[in-house]
């Protein structure tokens, strides 16, 4: 159990020590000690990725890269969504090698809205929910084989999800 | 404290559907209350999802992922009764996580 940690320098360790036992306190067992090294971490985040205004610029904070268009990223997102709090877009792709998936909403204030992480043996579709606070053009971008590839569809909003 | 998430996952042939719903507010940092204040942005950053001690899908969320978020994905290898274990990091610093088994 000790040397589950040593390839971490020491204030990490203890960080993610106190991380477990904040987790303990709220009502987990013990189980969670044990598993504590395999919890989502905040660090992983890609902070400056998710502040970028425009596709080209969260592309490069995310990817270090730009994408082209084709046809095999498979973008699945409504014609009109009436409400803009809760927007189903889909993302899948044939392609092989796929590392990753990421959704962008080029109107929203952030044009970053998700990205997710796809290891080997993981299928490469995703669905989720997003907010879009108008009318925009959303873009899925798919990570595969060192290359990025993306799709473009516009979503028309009646009610935007992200004013006030 | 009930959890606040919802996972079901189901195997079937050699793939597993997985699906999640997360009870969280994410926040924006956009919107205004009722008294003109803005809400600050409280978001989940970071899911992830483990089978057999191996991270299969990693969510990084930004605050346009709308409330009580819901994500659904499929993985190959798990199959019916093994564990699949669920955890979020948000932007405060709240986290949470479940075990479920593959049904």
């Amino acid at each position: 159990m000790s040397n589950e940690f040593s390839d971490v320098p020491d204030h990490t360790r203890r960080i993610i020590l106190k991380g477990a036992a904040g987790l303990a306190a709220f009502g987990f067992t013990a189980g969670a000690l044990t598993s504590a090294h395999a919890t989502a971490d905040a660090k992983a985040w890609p902070a400056d990725a998710f502040k970028q205004k425009s596709e080209a610029d969260a592309l490069k904070a995310l990817y270090g890269k730009s994408a082209e268009a084709s046809d095999k990223v498979n973008l699945d997102a409504p014609e009109i969504a009436e409400n803009g709090a809760v927007v189903p877009i889909a993302v899948a792709t044939t392609m092989p090698g796929v590392t990753g998936i990421a959704i962008m909403v080029l109107e929203n204030p952030y044009t970053l809205a998700a990205a997710y992480k796809i290891p080997e043996g993981t299928e490469a579709s995703v669905a989720c929910r997003l907010k879009m606070a108008k009318t925009s053009k959303v873009v899925a971008i798919v990570e595969a084989g060192g290359k990025l590839f993306s799709a473009t569809k516009e979503v028309k909003v009646t009610v935007g999800g992200c004013g006030g | 404290m009930a959890s606040t998430i919802r996972v079901r996952a189901i195997a079937s042939g050699d793939t597993t559907q997985v699906q999640s719903l997360i009870n969280h507010p994410m926040d924006s940092g956009f919107v205004k209350d009722s008294k003109g204040q803005i809400i600050p942005p409280h978001h989940i950053e970071v899911v992830e999802f483990e089978h057999a001690g191996k991270v299969v899908f990693t969510c990084l969320w930004g605050p346009a992922v709308s409330k009580d978020p819901y994500v659904k994905f499929s993985f190959k290898g798990g199959k019916k009764g093994d564990d699949i274990k669920v955890s979020w990091v948000d932007n405060k610093g709240q986290s949470d996580s479940t075990v479920a088994k593959i049904q």
